[in-house]
């Protein structure tokens, strides 16, 4: 591990506990020999949006994935948004919701059917006015009545995110939200999830290989390689620590563990 | 775990299978095809036999029963799979576990669902039987009742079990899903008395809750009584086979979460 200025960066990324939206100490999860994520620990404040880089294989998913409860850790402890996971699972998963590239909605339904289908899971009132909302603001009034199956990708990523935001949620998590949508699109989501962190005081935890997306959207940077954290900090520190110009940079040096933080 | 089961989830998810029965009219055909295929292909056998045999022709209508109970018992368990396996299939089995849907929520939703699916099969498969072959289902009167309640709730029982296992083992474990049943077929005595088995296997179908069924739909047929008795055994085995295979798709579920199966529920 090169360094970790969660402490010292500034951010609002710890605090007391109990103000932070997702709160990560010592988590390990083992597949048979292999260590997916290996003492990882962290805490994110409350509408802040951290970024989770790392190559293929480094654990972001597998962190997420135990954020919300969909993989149980080894050992190691979760708090999310105050509820202990997965213990308190069903306090919190109403509060909170994801999108992943690992999970589709459902193929022959129509984007209005999977919309009302999760709005009624997650008891989302006034629905009708919630679906034309979000067909507005994420401009899916053109195929809301079309099967998702026969969407573009691209769409298909605005319908997925959609459902993401079908319960207004406090917490998001975002794993490669802008993968497979051309840059135009991709900023226009990227400028969608900024306003709805500023109007409704969002907490997002987002994993991207896009460096540029992590570079634009997020207050703080979390690094993993090989299951562990190897960095953590805002992008511009960073990027000052490894005396690079760009995220990407700063990537590549600590994928090819070329460079340490600070001795460049 | 909370047990506090919210009806408008349970409804969303039956909508949600609703929507994909009306979107599909090959799985709405599906559902009828089979059932009236079996009971027109068994309808002419016991047609023929009871001609030819006068067992059969005292017995008249235990071959056609024996169908159609068997359907309630395999189509029902198949409904129930076969909803589930839609999530596995569509990939949105982790957007599920995500959501504050409950497992019991689910699986009530999946028994449900098995019930509607069961009815579009049974209603015209017990119609072309009542036509065709002058056997009315409904002439079992309330012992009926008791016949269906029982195989709902093995097959309901069995649903869980193999979902479970599916869950755990992802899609390779699917053709457990179409041929379970089929190993419950031979014990279950369905087209003939216990008697004839060997009497060491006789105590293995005594412990399936079909074979009181099949058993007691004979005793009906042949010997016009109603066996309560059986009836009541068949509930308790039943009662015990539920709870264990809901204990057991609870512990797949936390298998599947600590291998990591839910968010790979591929092959």
């Amino acid at each position: 591990m090169i360094s970790n200025d969660a402490a010292s960066s500034g951010l609002p990324t710890t605090g007391p506990a109990g103000s932070s939206a997702i709160e990560v100490a010592h988590l390990v999860k083992l597949y048979k020999t292999t260590r997916a994520v290996d003492d990882v620990s962290f805490r994110i404040a409350r509408g802040s949006i951290t970024g989770l880089l790392g190559g293929n294989g480094a654990g972001k998913t597998t962190t997420i994935a135990m954020i919300m409860g969909l993989v149980l850790p080894t050992s190691g402890r979760i708090q999310v948004l105050g509820c202990s996971m997965p213990d308190q699972s069903a306090d919190v998963l109403g509060r909170m919701n994801f999108e992943s590239p690992y999970v589709d909605m459902p193929m022959r339904l129509t984007v209005r059917q999977n919309l009302t289908i999760f709005g009624r899971l997650y008891a989302v009132a006034n629905l009708r006015e919630r679906i034309e909302k979000l067909a507005a603001d994420l401009d899916l009034g053109e195929f809301l009545d079309r099967a998702n199956g026969k969407l573009s990708s691209g769409q298909k990523t605005r319908v997925a995110l959609a459902k993401a935001l079908i319960n207004q949620p406090e917490l998001l998590l975002l794993d490669e939200p802008t993968a497979s949508l051309d840059p135009d699109t991709a900023d226009w989501i990227r400028q969608h999830l900024e306003t709805y962190r500023k109007t409704h005081g969002a907490t997002i935890l987002l994993a991207s290989h896009n460096m540029l997306e992590v570079e634009r959207l997020c207050d703080r940077v979390i690094i993993m390689k090989r299951g562990r954290i190897e960095d953590d900090g805002s992008p511009d520190n960073i990027m000052a620590r490894y005396n690079r110009a760009t995220l990407e940079e700063v990537f590549l040096d600590v994928a090819r563990g070329r460079v340490q933080a600070g001795t460049s | 775990m909370h047990w506090g089961i919210a009806p408008h989830r349970i409804g969303a998810m039956i909508l949600r299978y609703w929507y994909l029965l009306l979107s599909s009219w090959p799985r709405l055909l599906e559902l009828v095809y089979w059932p009236a295929l079996q009971i027109i292909t068994w309808g002419f056998l016991q047609n023929y036999i009871s001609q030819n045999a006068g067992f059969f022709a005292q017995a008249g209508g235990t071959l056609i029963g024996a169908v159609i109970l068997w359907d309630i018992l395999f189509r029902g368990q198949l409904g129930f799979s076969i909803s589930f396996l839609e999530e596995m299939w569509a990939r949105n089995l982790g957007n599920l576990m995500m959501s504050p849907l409950k497992p019991i929520e689910f699986l009530i939703a999946l028994m449900v669902m098995s019930l509607i699916r069961l009815a579009i099969g049974v209603i015209p498969m017990t119609l072309l039987a009542m036509i065709f072959f002058d056997f009315n289902l409904l002439g079992f009167g309330l012992p009926l009742i008791a016949f269906f309640c029982n195989l709902i709730f093995t097959s309901w029982s069995l649903g869980i079990f193999v979902s479970g296992l599916v869950l755990r083992n992802g899609l390779g474990a699917e053709s457990i899903v179409w041929t379970l049943m089929f190993g419950v077929m031979p014990l279950a005595c369905i087209y003939y008395p216990v008697s004839v088995l060997p009497h060491w296997l006789q105590y293995v179908a005594w412990a399936l809750p079909p074979t009181y069924v099949f058993e007691g739909m004979r005793a009906l047929l042949m010997d016009h009584v109603f066996r309560a008795d059986l009836m009541i055994s068949a509930l308790l085995i039943n009662v015990v086979l539920f709870i264990a295979s809901f204990a057991i798709f609870l512990a797949l579920l936390k298998s599947a979460r600590r291998h990591g199966s839910l968010i790979q529920s591929g092959e």
